[in-house]
Formats: structure tokens, C-alpha cells, sequence
């Protein structure tokens, strides 16, 4: 008897359209989450901790939250980048943080830790998407 | 805290655990992962940063 399955008879055993949407919008909002309710505990609390981490140390360091402005591609991409984080980067907008100080030393290492925060959060999605779909 | 390099090993440290749980189900090869990126990543920037040190920017 053959132990390999199929990536067809993997994917029957993922779970419902809706709980996939459920698991990845929940992925989006908390890192981790996505991992933490599919029970990858350790997986979960490792991203749970260190992207935000990434995300809190970048505005300690003076980095910016980048506008939605279509008219200039790079601020773009990294306003997309920035919201890949979910709650953190909404907590940090209502209290006014991530304004960004382009004279401070850290100014661009900030924007770094920003930015690699939510794309890795992205990656953390479609690992969870990947998990919930049965392909893990 | 303006130390370059010190900033350089924390984001290397933190992008190192992360791609290390994401790519790895077992903890020790996790730990043997996220070592190896963080060699890696630290010693690359390294070198280039020397390689880059002649130049006029």
C-alpha cells in the first residue's frame, strides 16, 4: 500500500472555501494567527512575536508608513508592503506613529524593518493558505 | 541606538527566525536553518560592506 498522495487527494482533505478565507484573513490582521488556529502552535507564536517585533523596532527607528499614492510606484509598493501587517500597522496608524524623521541616521533601516515586517507577513498567508488548502 | 552593524544582525536575526519557522516543521532544523541564514546574511554584508568601502558614496 502506497503512502504518497496525490496533490488532488491532499487537496479534498483542506478544509471549507470559507474557513480558507477565514484562515487567511485572520493570517492578514495577526501574524500568526492563521498558523495558531490551524493548531501549528510553535509556528503561530514564533510569527505572533517577531513580526511585530520587526514592525514596533522600525518606528522606534524612526522609519515611515507610506500613503497610497498611485502616482509614485516606490511609495506605492511600500505602502502596500507596510499593510501586510495587519492590526499593528492600524494601531500604529490611530496613534500617529510611523510619520517617518528622514534626517535621523535610522530613518532608512526603519523603512526596512517596516516594509520586510508586513512581506513576511504575506509569506505567513500563503503558508497558512497552503496549510488550511491541505497542501502541508 | 545608531550602530550599524548591530542593526544589521538584529534585522538578520529576526528575518532568520522567521523564514526558519516558515520553511521548517522540526524545531532542530529550524535552529539549524535559522543559524546558517544568520551566518550567511551577517558575513555577506560584511564582505560587501568592505567591498564597498573604496568606493565614492
Amino acid at each position: 500500500m502506497s503512502t504518497k498522495s496525490t496533490m488532488a487527494e491532499r487537496t479534498k482533505a483542506g478544509a471549507e472555501p470559507g474557513m480558507i478565507a477565514l484562515v487567511c484573513i485572520a493570517a492578514w490582521l495577526i501574524p500568526g494567527a492563521g498558523h495558531l488556529m490551524q493548531r501549528r502552535t510553535q509556528k503561530g507564536l514564533v510569527f505572533l512575536i517577531v513580526l511585530p517585533l520587526m514592525f514596533v523596532i522600525g518606528l522606534l527607528l524612526n522609519g515611515r508608513l507610506f500613503p497610497l499614492e498611485v502616482s509614485d510606484p516606490l511609495v506605492f509598493l511600500g505602502a502596500i508592503a507596510n499593510r501586510g501587517v495587519g492590526i499593528p500597522y492600524v494601531i500604529a496608524r490611530m496613534l500617529d506613529l510611523g510619520a517617518g524623521l528622514i534626517t535621523a541616521v535610522t530613518y532608512e533601516y526603519g523603512n526596512t524593518f517596516l516594509m520586510t515586517a508586513g512581506l513576511l507577513n504575506f509569506l505567513v498567508i500563503l503558508d497558512a493558505y497552503d496549510i488550511a488548502a491541505g497542501r502541508k | 541606538m545608531a550602530s550599524h552593524f548591530l542593526l544589521l544582525v538584529l534585522y538578520a536575526l529576526l528575518v532568520s527566525v522567521a523564514f526558519a519557522a516558515l520553511l521548517r516543521d522540526d524545531p532542530r532544523a529550524q535552529v539549524r536553518l535559522g543559524g546558517m541564514m544568520l551566518a550567511a546574511f551577517v558575513a555577506f554584508a560584511y564582505v560587501v560592506g568592505w567591498l564597498m568601502y573604496p568606493l565614492p558614496l
